[in-house]
This record gives structure tokens, C-alpha cells and sequence, in this order.
């Protein structure tokens, strides 16, 4: 396997969806390939970071609109 | 319902970092090649209970399934439309509807999981709706050169290291806002809500290969979008 072809299968193989033949070649790849070992890497401490340092708030006033609009459809549940 | 006064509310699946060392041998790197996500903060044993109180017509059952989802589905519905408005109209009706259709809901996933479906078929309806030439059932037109990353370098310090958590909030935020629609949808669902490649294409309406090329580009292209801010901040 060359840098393309590690490149184009890095998702399948980050989500461990590789078939055992091309998941070695791939690594055997990595062994010597500096670069596609950084890019691996880093591909995968970037979805790590997404999914557990992302933040978004959630305004009160947001809450608030939710909470009384939600207590209309308790009180009248065919509206 | 909860009428109390509700700070505001920071959502975030992070307590401490899981960050994997960006120096770590290669054995290490292939050992853990999986991306780590912290566990969920939300997930108790009680919800089947809740979720049967809730069908049965207990309103407070209801509510409190509200109260734990919230801040989870308006991450989704914001990280998928990009607008304050369309995200909010978007969770209010999502809960709306799964109020309306309890009844239905047959328990063979979890109850968060039928939410997120509902949530991000909201949101997308909008997202359609506001940008309807940046939306698209079709393959990207790119061709595969664009993917190949040029320069590697590695980061060095992890971004947590090197940025304070709000700068580091802004660049998240920024990078995800930048990424094509078609992308972050599928990266918004896949990585961070983890929803099945099945569940994905389900939802966005694409084939099962078309969310896997969508998810690469997504994932490749935040990964550029990180490095840049990298480059920028690289030590001396």
C-alpha cells in the first residue's frame, strides 16, 4: 500500500473496518512511512477532540422557550 | 415542568483530556488505533423506567427525559444547522414530536438514540430549507487529490496544552462552522453522536458508501483545518 491508498482507507481503518489483509498492509505501511504515521494520528486525535471538547451552551432563555412550550403540548396534547 | 431559574448550561462530553500522545511510539498509535470518546454522562439505568412512566402519561417522567437530553440535542440541531434559530425551532419541535409519538416508540434502541434520529431529521429539514444549493444526495464532484495532506508536521504540544479551553472552543467551533454542510452532517453524526454508517444514510437520506467518502473528507478536512491553527501556535 502507498501514502494514497492509506490515505483514502484511514477512515475504515480508524473505525477498525478493515479486512485483516489490507489492515496489515496498511500498518506495514505505517512502519516506514513517517508521515502517513503523523496523519493517522492526528486524523484520529481530531475526531477525539471534537467529540469530547466541543462545546455549545445552551442559553436559559433557549430552556426556558422549550420548557413552557412543552408544558402547552402536556395541557393540550392534540395541538 | 421546571419552572425554577436555569443557569446557562455548557455542553461538553469532556471532563479531563483522553488525548493520546502525539509523540506516542508506534505501537502505541496501531495498539490504540480506534478513536477514544469519553464516556457518556448521560446514560442511566433508569431510563427504561422513565421511558415506560413516560409512555404510560407521566408528565414529569416526560420532562425529566427533557431535562437530560436538552443540552445534547441542541449541540446536534446547532452543530448541524450553523443557526441559533433554526437549532432551537428545530430541538422544540424534535421534542414536540417525540411527546406526540411516545406511544410508538417500540424500545429496540435506546431512547436518546430514537431522539437523535428525530432531532437531526428537524434540523436538516432547516438546513435544507436555508441552503438549498449547499445541500446535496449526490457525491462530492472532488476528485481524490485534495485529500492528500501536504507538509506533515507533527503538532507537538496537543491543543490542549497550547490553547486555553475557550480559545480552543472558538477554533473547534470555527472549523466545524467552515466545513461543507454535506460533511458536517455525517461527521456531527457519525463521530459525534456515533450513530451507525446504517443509521447515518438513513437519516440524510444517502448510501451507506456515500456517508464513508462524506465521513473521510469531513475527518480529513478538520484535521487540516486543526493543523493550520497548529502551524500558527507552533513553539519556538
Amino acid at each position: 500500500m502507498n501514502c494514497d491508498g492509506v490515505i483514502r482507507e484511514i477512515s475504515n481503518y480508524l473505525d477498525g473496518e478493515l479486512a485483516a489483509a489490507i489492515r496489515a498492509e496498511l500498518e506495514a505501511h505505517l512502519e516506514e512511512c513517517e508521515g502517513c504515521m503523523i496523519v493517522v494520528r492526528q486524523t484520529r486525535y481530531t475526531i477525539e477532540i471534537f467529540c469530547n471538547e466541543q462545546s455549545i451552551e445552551l442559553p436559559t432563555e433557549v430552556r426556558t422557550r422549550l420548557h413552557e412550550a412543552l408544558r402547552r403540548k402536556i395541557r393540550n396534547p392534540g395541538t | 415542568m421546571g419552572t425554577s431559574v436555569h443557569c446557562v448550561t455548557v455542553i461538553s462530553g469532556c471532563g479531563d483530556s483522553s488525548f493520546i500522545a502525539l509523540g506516542a511510539s508506534l505501537n502505541t498509535a496501531l495498539s490504540t488505533s480506534r478513536p477514544h470518546r469519553l464516556p457518556s454522562t448521560v446514560v442511566r439505568e433508569d431510563e427504561p423506567v422513565l421511558v415506560a412512566a413516560a409512555k404510560a402519561g407521566d408528565a414529569a417522567a416526560f420532562e425529566e427525559l427533557v431535562n437530560r437530553y436538552e443540552r445534547k440535542i441542541f449541540r446536534l440541531t446547532m452543530n448541524i444547522t450553523r443557526n441559533h434559530e433554526d437549532a432551537e425551532d428545530a430541538m422544540q419541535d424534535a421534542f414536540m414530536k417525540a411527546y406526540s409519538h411516545l406511544r410508538g416508540f417500540q424500545e429496540d434502541s435506546r431512547f436518546y438514540t430514537w431522539l437523535v434520529r428525530i432531532a437531526a431529521n428537524e434540523a436538516l429539514m432547516r438546513l435544507r430549507k436555508r441552503r438549498p444549493n449547499q445541500f446535496s444526495l449526490d457525491e462530492p464532484v472532488e476528485g481524490e487529490d485534495d485529500l492528500i495532506p501536504r507538509e506533515i508536521e507533527d503538532w507537538g504540544p496537543s491543543p490542549e496544552q497550547r490553547y486555553a479551553q475557550s480559545e480552543l472552543h472558538g477554533i473547534l467551533d470555527q472549523a466545524i462552522d467552515q466545513l461543507d454542510p454535506d460533511f458536517r452532517t455525517v461527521f456531527v453524526l457519525r463521530d459525534i453522536e456515533e450513530l451507525s454508517t446504517e443509521e447515518t444514510a438513513a437519516i440524510v437520506g444517502i448510501s451507506v458508501p456515500a456517508v464513508k467518502s462524506r465521513l473521510l473528507r469531513a475527518r480529513l478536512k478538520l484535521r487540516q483545518k486543526l493543523d493550520r491553527y497548529m502551524r500558527d501556535r507552533k513553539p519556538n
